[in-house]
C-alpha cells in the first residue's frame, strides 16, 4: 500500500512516546485552550471537554457524535436582540471573543477530512462569520485508526485510515510505545511547540502504513456518483428507503452534515436570541411551504436528497463530497440502513 | 452587516397599505442613514424579513429600484412570523437581511415587448419589474399586463393597478375567477390562462413573465406555448422554503440548483433542465 503522507514543510515525521502525549497535551491545555477528546461514559465514547487529559479514553473504533460540534455547535447564537418593536430595537452582534481556542484530539481521519466537507459548505459565496470564527480557533489533532468495523468505509470515498486530509497533527500508534508525528500545517506546528522537547526524530524507515486498519474499498465512487446522478426518476430511492422512518439521527451523527434551520430563543421582554441549529433533510417538515405543498413530500424524496446532495450536488457545486465513509449513519439507524450497502447498490444498476 | 450575514439591518415601518383581507404592503426606511443611501438591490431579489421574538420570513422585494430611499414588501398573513409582522404598526421596528438572489435579466430584454402574467399575491414580485420598467419605459416596446384574482377583493394594489389602466403606454387587463365579481367589476371574469388565450398577445420580440399559484402555471404554460412563445422567452420565479437565503441551510434546492443562490428568476427552459422538486 502506498504511503499516505500529505507533503508538509514539517517533513520528516517525529514521534512522541505514549508516556509523553498527556504530558504535551497537558502543557497545551495549561494554555488556556479548550480540548475536545473522546471520553467513555456508561460504555458510550463522545467527544467532551475535558478537565482533565487523564479522561481521554483511546479504545473505540467510532465515536457516537462526530466532532463537527467544534465548528458547528448544535446550537449557537447568532446575535440578539433587545427591545421588541416599539422603535427602539437593539442589536448586539455575534461575538467572536466569546469563542475559546479550541483543541479537537484524537479525531479520525474521516472526521478530520469531514471538516473539509463542512469548510464547502459554509464557505460557498458569503462568508459564515460564526462558522469561521470557529473555524480559525481549532487545531485538528488526527489518531489514524488502528481498528475498523464492517461499517467503516473511508477508502470507497477517497479516504485512507492514516489519511491526514483536514488535520493540522496526525499520529499513528506505531507499536505499544508511541506515536509517528506528521506535522501538516503551521497550527499543528505550534501546537508542538508547546512541548517541543517531549517530541523526538521518529527512527529512520518507521512506515505507518503495516499499524493502519485495513479497509476494503467496497465500490468505485465516481463509478457509483455517475450512476447515481442519472437515476433521479429510478425506483430505487423508493426501494432502499422503504423501511426508512425519517428520524434524522443520520444527518445529526454525520460528521459532514450541516443543515440547520434558524430559530428564534425568546426570552422575553422583547429580548432574545436569533440561533440557529442542527436540522435534516430527512425530516418532513424541512422543506414544507406555509400552504402545505411540499417539494418532498414523501420520505423517498428525502432519501433521495440526503444523498444526491453528498455525492453529486456538493462534489459539482463545492468540489468536495458530502461522505467521509465513518459509518456513524449506519451504526445509528434504527431499522439498519446501511450506507455502503446502498451506494454498493447503484454500482450495479444499469443507467 | 457586512460581517455577520446573520444580522439584520434595522428598519422602521414608515407606511402600511392594506391592499386585500389578510395582505399588506409595508414600506420600510433603513435606520442606518448610510444604509439607507447606499442600499442597492435589482428587479426579482429578496430578503430576509424579521419580526423580533418570532422570526424571520421570505418575500421578494415588491418596491421597484428605480425608487430610491426605501423598499417595499407585501405579504400575505399565512403562519407564525407573518401574523407577528401583521401586527406591528407603523413606526415600528423590523429587520431586513439581502438583497438575495439572481434578478430578471432587464438589460437583455431591452428593445423588446414585456407580457406579465401575475395571479394572486404572486403581483409583488412582478410589481418591482414593472415599475422597473414603466420607469425606464423607452427601453422597452409594448407592455402588457394581465392579473388575475379570485374576487375584486382580492386584488392588490388596486391604486396602482388604476393607474396603470390611465396610462397610454401600458395595457393592463384585470380578471377575477368566475364568481368572484362584483356588480360594478368593469374586468373580464374568467381564470388567468383563458383570458390569456383570449387576449391572444403576439409573441414576436416578446418576454412573458409569469407568477402565481402552481395550478395557474401549470395551465399558463401551453397557452403560452400555443402563442408561441419560446420557453427562452419565459420567465418565472420559485418560492421554495428558506431559512438563510444565502445557500448555506439546505433546504431550498431543486436538484444541483439553489432557490436562494442560482433563483429565485429561472426562465421556463432552465425550469425544464431541473428535476420537479419545487
Ligand atoms: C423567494 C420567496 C419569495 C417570497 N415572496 C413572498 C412575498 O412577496 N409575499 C408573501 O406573502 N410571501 C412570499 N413568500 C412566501 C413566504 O415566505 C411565506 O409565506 C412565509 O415565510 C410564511 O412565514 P410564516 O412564519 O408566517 O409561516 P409559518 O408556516 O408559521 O412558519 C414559521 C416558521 O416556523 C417554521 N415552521 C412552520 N411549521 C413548523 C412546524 N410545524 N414545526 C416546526 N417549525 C415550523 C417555518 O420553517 C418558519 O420558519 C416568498 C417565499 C420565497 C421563498
Ligand atoms: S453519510 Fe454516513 S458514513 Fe458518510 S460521513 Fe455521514 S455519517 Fe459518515
Ligand atoms: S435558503 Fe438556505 S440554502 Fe437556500
Amino acid at each position: 500500500m502506498e504511503q499516505k503522507y500529505i507533503p508538509s514543510k514539517y517533513m520528516p515525521p517525529k514521534y512522541i512516546p505514549k508516556s509523553s502525549l498527556k504530558a504535551w497535551l497537558a502543557k497545551v491545555k495549561d494554555d488556556g485552550r479548550h480540548i475536545y477528546a473522546p471520553v467513555t461514559e456508561n460504555g458510550k465514547t463522545n467527544f467532551k471537554r475535558v478537565k482533565s487529559v487523564d479522561e481521554i479514553s483511546m479504545e473505540h473504533i467510532q465515536t457516537a457524535q462526530s466532532a463537527k460540534g467544534a465548528v458547528f455547535p448544535r446550537t449557537e447564537k447568532l446575535f440578539s436582540y433587545a427591545g421588541g418593536q416599539q422603535g427602539d430595537v437593539a442589536l448586539q452582534d455575534y461575538n467572536p471573543n466569546d469563542i475559546p481556542d479550541t483543541v479537537v484530539f484524537g479525531l479520525h481521519p474521516c472526521d478530520a477530512a469531514a471538516f473539509k466537507s463542512l469548510s464547502g459548505i459554509f464557505s460557498w459565496g458569503a462568508k459564515d462569520r460564526p462558522f469561521d470564527e470557529r473555524m480559525k480557533r481549532v487545531t485538528l489533532v488526527g489518531v489514524s485508526c488502528g481498528r475498523s468495523d464492517v461499517f467503516c468505509f473511508c477508502t470507497s470515498v477517497g479516504g485512507h485510515p492514516g489519511s491526514a486530509e483536514g488535520s493540522d497533527i496526525l499520529l499513528t500508534a506505531v507499536g505499544n510505545d508511541g506515536y509517528l508525528v506528521e506535522i501538516i500545517t503551521d497550527r499543528g506546528q505550534a501546537l508542538v511547540e508547546k512541548g517541543a522537547d517531549l517530541f523526538e526524530a521518529a527512527a529512520a524507515g518507521v512506515s505507518k502504513e503495516e499499524h493502519l486498519a485495513s479497509v476494503p474499498v467496497r465500490f468505485s465512487v465516481e463509478e457509483v456518483q455517475r450512476k447515481m446522478a442519472g437515476s433521479f426518476e429510478d425506483d430505487i430511492w423508493k426501494k432502499q428507503s422503504a423501511r426508512c422512518i425519517g428520524c434524522g439521527a443520520c444527518a445529526f451523527v454525520c460528521p459532514a452534515c450541516a443543515c440547520f434551520d434558524i430559530q428564534e430563543n425568546a426570552k422575553g421582554n422583547g429580548a432574545g436570541d436569533r440561533i440557529r441549529c442542527w436540522d435534516s433533510c430527512g425530516f418532513s417538515l424541512f422543506t414544507l411551504h406555509t400552504s402545505g405543498h411540499n417539494p418532498r413530500s414523501v420520505q423517498s424524496q428525502r432519501w433521495r436528497q440526503r444523498l444526491l446532495h453528498k455525492l453529486c450536488y456538493m462534489p459539482d457545486r463545492l468540489s468536495v463530497r458530502g461522505c467521509t465513509g465513518c459509518g456513524r449513519c449506519s451504526r445509528a439507524c434504527p431499522v439498519d440502513m446501511n450506507l455502503a450497502e446502498h451506494l454498493k447498490e447503484f454500482e450495479r444498476l444499469k443507467v | 452587516m457586512a460581517d455577520n450575514i446573520y444580522l439584520p439591518y434595522l428598519a422602521t415601518i414608515e407606511k402600511i397599505t392594506q391592499e386585500a383581507p389578510g395582505v399588506k404592503t409595508f414600506r420600510l426606511k433603513f435606520k442606518d442613514e448610510e444604509v439607507a443611501r447606499s442600499f442597492e438591490f435589482k428587479a426579482g431579489q429578496f430578503g430576509e424579513y424579521s419580526a423580533f421574538g418570532e422570526g424571520e420570513c421570505t418575500f421578494c422585494i415588491a418596491s421597484s429600484p428605480t425608487r430610491k430611499g426605501y423598499i417595499e414588501c407585501t405579504f400575505r398573513e399565512a403562519g407564525k412570523v407573518t401574523s407577528a409582522l401583521a401586527r406591528l404598526e407603523e413606526g415600528q421596528t423590523m429587520g431586513f437581511r439581502g438583497p438575495y438572489g439572481n434578478t430578471f435579466p432587464m438589460d437583455e430584454w431591452k428593445g423588446k415587448s414585456l407580457l406579465f402574467i401575475a395571479g394572486g399575491i404572486a403581483l409583488p414580485p412582478m410589481r418591482c419589474v414593472i415599475w422597473n420598467a414603466l420607469d425606464t419605459r423607452s427601453s422597452y416596446k409594448d407592455i402588457n399586463i394581465l392579473y388575475g384574482a379570485k374576487s375584486v377583493a382580492d386584488l392588490v394594489y388596486k391604486h396602482e393597478l388604476k393607474e396603470w389602466e390611465e396610462r397610454t403606454d401600458v395595457n393592463l387587463l384585470t380578471t377575477v375567477d368566475p364568481g368572484g365579481e362584483t356588480p360594478e367589476w368593469k374586468g373580464q371574469v374568467g381564470f388567468v390562462p383563458a383570458v390569456l388565450e383570449k387576449m391572444n398577445p403576439a409573441s414576436e420580440n416578446t418576454i412573458a413573465v409569469v407568477c402565481g399559484p402552481p395550478v395557474m402555471i401549470k395551465f399558463t404554460f401551453p397557452v403560452l406555448d400555443k402563442l408561441g412563445f419560446k420557453p427562452e422567452n419565459i420567465y418565472t420565479t420559485l418560492e421554495n422554503r428558506m431559512k438563510c437565503g444565502v445557500g448555506k441551510c439546505g433546504r431550498c434546492n431543486v436538484g444541483s440548483k439553489y432557490v436562494c443562490k442560482d433563483g429565485p428568476v429561472f426562465s421556463r427552459a432552465q425550469l425544464e433542465a431541473l428535476p420537479a422538486e419545487y
